[in-house]
């Protein structure tokens, strides 16, 4: 194994240009290295560690957004009482983030590159209409967070690109709610995860482990937004059906995932909009 | 009382077997079956890699018999033409560079013809799937009291049920790890275990050597919970070969993954119950199946099912019962022990019933219990008197008391009718646990102990039972300083080495403290009796004895010595399993308070109380940890721990998918001794380990069943058997 040592992010940029991207960016390590025993392949590879891009840990708030850095982690988030004021799911998921260990290392540009269906960090970003930074030598491009993924494990990055930054806009939401379904209570990977949210931008509605990639939910945003009576959990069961495509797995049932998701929409908004009884 | 190693342990200290230091040794690794069944054809040895640099070991190398002695010798140490389960050891592989070894175990292929194995061990087998015996069954055992069919026709109320148990994984949080090395002639295996003896005599068979050409040696041992009662003769088997052959120290260290996938688990089973009742709710015959899976090979599975069979009535007075019990092989990795060995699976089972009763008759489930626990002077299945002064009814009314019972299933009518999304309940069940090996186990044991008179005046306990997170240190410590009046400082307990320690068996079986326990009171009563002191020398004067003996045998051992006893009065028929199981039984009661999530079908355990009667109790903080963990296993197996099977491989041999309750998932647990001294036990003191597990999961289970009106019989009840339970609506009934 060799490790690339940067020392800051145009070095690190360089030399993902001169590897010609067959580098791998390491950040927490909390995906990389969690099986790395038995990954014996994974010891052949070139690693970049990014820990000494120190601009990559650059986290702001402006009056129109909240812009995460490409090394900001969980715990940076969960420590700044901001975030629960203007952000609280960006609070809660990265509480549900494994336990402290991994959320101190842990990384939400990590979370986004490892493009797990079932990620935690992911579903509130999407909610909240992030956009991701890319950088590179050539320069500069950003891709809607919604927009990233293009398959299982695919997504609009190329390999000699660095998500620098995650770009949060400030709006005001009447409704934000996220539910991580787990096997248990802590250090648990979702069986379903759910983000919801209305602002002037309309509804938001984001699923996990209900298909290839974390995505947002058209059909089920369509409906909410028509205000047409849902009388039960039922109701969002065929909209549900249109916007993901929820496996049989270790984990779980696809029947479980759907009827769990039209559950929460229902319960979760029951209280907050009067066309659901 | 403090736990003897416990500041080595917090402070990470402890040295474990892959933590020891060690130079100059081989990396040794399993090539395991990729099939569940079938005949091997070729092992294929990949081109690329320079396999002179490897120690390759095949059945061939092995000295003596290709055996894994147990109970029965089926089991090969290395599979030679025949594979009867997915990841059977085949070879072993051993390189200085742990990753090489890892590299080279892929790089080999095992070819085999496959054969159509059994997965399931509740149908019969078709005749190209018969492996053991005419019909797989490995082991039989009936229990019969009274005349059930004619108490049964007597029966104002007939009540059946069918439950089902899962597979369970140990997830001690050391994996299974062996060392072996040769000093000079001698093989000598340092590892993970919980019976040194067991190790010893698989060694000497298969290695075709005497007791003075092996030797075994337990190292710091992190969790058992019974994966370390049988598996570690295997880890202890491929070491000790590969060292044979490399002439180098072996080391042998399984990753979780592997150690989830090719290593012991709780056996599955299913059981019947078919109940006639009086009209008031007693028990007037019970007629009970219990049915296991063994797994691909014996190994212990008969003795599971006989400690099954004998609890399989639960706590309860009935005069007709009758219990049939089999094992059955299929091609699975072989069951083997685990904490409650056999007794938590039926003890599911029938307390689960009695709340299925209770439903039946409109009756509370603690009033049925109340009518039918076996007074003192009732007789068990196997028509062994209880009369041990232990008030079983008083033990269910504190844990009734102590949960709030009464008032909070008021409180959960009142939110059961009013809460959109949750549904809340309480359940009880009774326990028991006979300590000690069943029947006559004992006596075949023949265990023995040693203190030793040390040359300063301090003694040495020398048994084979071992630390492993339990409390063997500390309690040995303090009995062997309370006989003898002198400071726990005063009192050593002897590293378990077969060339050290006698064989006082092995560690399992609730039996360390009641059992082994006796033998250092009499092994101090007989080191007195060595220096012709009375019963009343104790601490200085008996510190001096010793000096002085030791002046005068300059050289010599003062050693004590004690060999088992069997109690008074205690009978057992193996041939008809009737009489007197156990020495002793430890009683328990539990209650827990649930709510289920309908939205998601997650069950929460809000609330447990277990209430034991284990006699005397020696260490309480260690006993109320024991019985906590037990809990915590119970709720696990309970509700979340569900091994996968896919073509008889675990597929979800991963703690991230093999989900064990966290903090998190786990409520306060209230513990409460309640504690009849046993007359034969140390300061009657009585087994502990294994009580807590029995009880745990039908109270969870009642309580959820009590909460939603389902009628759940399966476990582990995940969320997604819930959440159909419930779609099903109130009123799902178990089919009888």
């Amino acid at each position: 194994m060799s490790v690339l040592l940067p020392d800051s992010t145009r070095a690190a940029l360089d030399m993902l240009a001169e590897t010609r991207g067959a580098a791998v960016p390491l950040a927490g390590g909390t995906d990389l290295l969690v099986h790395w025993p038995v990954r014996l392949d994974d010891h052949e590879r070139t690693y970049l560690d990014l820990s000494g891009a120190r601009e990559l840990r650059a986290y702001q708030w402006t009056d129109e957004e909240l812009v995460l850095g490409g090394l900001t982690t969980y715990w940076d988030v969960l420590t700044d009482t901001r975030v629960w004021t203007h952000f609280p799911l960006l609070t809660h998921a990265a509480r549900q983030v494994g336990a402290i260990q991994i959320q101190t290392r842990g990384t939400w540009a990590g979370n986004i590159v490892n493009a797990s269906p079932a990620a935690d960090g992911v579903p509130v970003l999407m909610a909240y209409d992030a956009i991701v930074v890319l950088a590179s030598v050539a320069g500069q491009e950003e891709v809607s967070l919604a927009d990233f993924y293009t398959g299982y494990k695919e997504m609009r990055r190329r390999p000699d690109q660095l998500i620098v930054a995650i770009r949060v806009p400030r709006r005001a939401h009447a409704v934000q709610i996220f539910e991580k379904v787990g096997q248990r209570r802590a250090q648990a990977i979702a069986k379903v995860g759910l983000a919801v949210t209305r602002s002037d931008a309309g509804w938001r509605v984001v699923a996990a482990s209900m298909a290839p990639t974390v995505r947002r939910c058209p059909a089920v945003e369509r409906l909410l937004e028509e205000q047409a009576p849902v009388h039960g959990p039922e109701d969002f069961l065929a909209a549900i059906e249109r916007d993901v495509t929820p496996i049989d797995d270790i984990r779980s049932t696809a029947r479980y995932r759907a009827r769990v998701m039209a559950n929460l929409l229902y319960h979760d908004l029951r209280g907050v909009c009067n066309f659901i009884q | 009382m403090y736990r003897i190693e416990g500041l080595a342990k917090l402070a990470g200290r402890e040295r474990y077997v892959d933590d020891l230091p060690l130079q100059d040794f081989l990396w040794g690794m399993t090539v395991r079956s990729p099939v569940p069944r079938g005949r091997i054809r070729a092992i294929r040895f990949a081109k690329d890699v320079d396999w002179r640099e490897f120690v390759v070991v095949d059945h061939h190398d092995i000295p003596g018999p290709n055996e894994v002695l147990l109970i029965e010798r089926d089991q090969p140490v290395l599979a030679a033409q025949y594979v009867r389960h997915m990841h059977e050891p085949v070879l072993l592989v051993a390189h200085p560079s742990r990753d090489a070894v890892r590299r080279a175990v892929r790089a080999i292929e095992v070819v085999v013809d496959p054969e159509e194995p059994v997965l399931d061990y509740r149908k019969p087998p078709r005749p190209d799937q018969v492996q053991y015996g005419s019909d797989n069954v490995f082991k039989r055992i009936t229990i019969a009291k009274g005349d059930v069919e004619r108490a049964f026709a007597g029966a104002a109320v007939v009540v059946g049920g069918v439950y089902e148990t899962g597979a369970q994984e140990h997830v001690y949080l050391e994996t299974q790890g062996m060392i072996a090395r040769l000093e000079g002639d001698t093989v000598v295996v340092v590892g993970s275990m919980q019976c040194p003896y067991y190790v010893l005599t698989a060694l000497m068979h298969a290695l075709k050597r005497d007791e003075h050409r092996v030797r075994v040696v337990q190292a710091p041992t992190g969790g058992g919970f019974g994966g370390k009662e049988e598996y570690p003769s295997h880890v202890a088997l491929h070491a000790s070969l590969l060292a044979l052959k490399a002439r180098r120290t072996v080391k042998i260290v399984y990753d979780r993954g592997e150690d989830l996938a090719a290593t012991t688990k709780r056996h599955p089973a299913c059981i019947r119950h078919r109940t006639g009742l009086a009209q008031d709710g007693r028990l007037l015959a019970q007629d009970i199946e219990i049915v296991l899976d063994g797994g691909a090979y014996v190994t212990l599975s008969p003795v599971v099912l006989s400690r099954a069979a004998i609890h399989g009535a639960g706590p309860y007075r009935c005069d007709h019962v009758r219990i049939q019990g089999r094992v059955m092989l299929t091609n699975a990795v072989p069951y083997g022990a685990f904490r409650g060995f056999g007794a938590p699976q039926v003890q599911f089972a029938v307390e689960r019933h009695m709340d299925v009763i209770a439903r039946r008759l409109n009756m509370d489930p603690v009033e049925v219990r109340r009518i039918n626990l076996l007074r003192d002077g009732d007789t068990t299945a196997t028509g062994q008197v209880i009369r041990d002064g232990v008030d079983r009814i008083r033990l269910m009314e504190r844990a009734v008391e102590l949960c709030g019972y009464h008032a909070k299933r008021l409180d959960h009518a009142r939110h059961n009718a009013s809460d959109a999304t949750t549904r809340r309940g309480m359940g009880i069940a009774t326990s028991y646990h006979g300590s000690g090996f069943t029947g006559a186990g004992e006596v075949r044991l023949k265990s023995r102990v040693h203190v030793a008179g040390l040359a300063g005046g301090r003694v040495e306990v020398r048994t084979a039972s071992v630390e492993m997170g339990q409390g063997t240190l500390t309690v040995f410590t303090r009995l062997a300083a309370d006989r003898l009046g002198l400071a726990r400082e005063d009192v050593l307990i002897a590293e378990p080495d077969t060339g050290r320690v006698p064989d006082s068996g092995p560690t399992v079986a609730s039996r360390t403290v009641m059992v082994v326990g006796k033998l250092v009171e009499r092994a101090c009563d007989d080191l007195r009796r060595q220096l012709e002191l009375g019963r009343e020398t104790r601490g200085d004067t008996l510190r001096d004895a010793i000096r002085a003996w030791h002046r005068e045998h300059r050289g010599a051992e003062l050693i004590g010595e004690a060999v088992y006893k069997k109690p008074p009065g205690i009978e057992w028929d193996d041939t008809n399993y009737r009489g007197d199981a156990y020495a002793a039984f430890g009683w328990g009661a539990h209650a827990a308070e649930v709510e289920v999530d309908l939205r998601t079908g997650n069950m929460k355990v809000l609330d447990f109380v277990a209430v034991l009667d284990v006699g005397t109790v020696l260490a309480e903080t260690l006993a109320r940890g024991q019985v906590q963990g037990g809990v915590v296993q119970g709720i696990g197996w309970a509700l979340m721990e569900e091994c996968k099977f896919l073509g008889g491989a675990m597929a979800n041999n991963q703690l991230t998918n093999y989900a064990i309750p966290t903090s998190a998932d786990v409520p306060p647990i209230r513990v409460v001794f309640v504690e009849t001294p046993f007359e034969h036990g140390p300061q009657g003191a009585k087994g502990l380990g294994e009580l807590p597990v029995n009880g745990t999961a039908p109270a969870v289970l009642n309580a959820i069943a009590a909460a939603t009106g389902t009628s759940p019989g399966n476990i582990p009840l995940t969320p997604e058997v819930m959440l159909d339970l419930l779609e099903r609506g109130a009123g799902t009934a178990v089919v009888g």
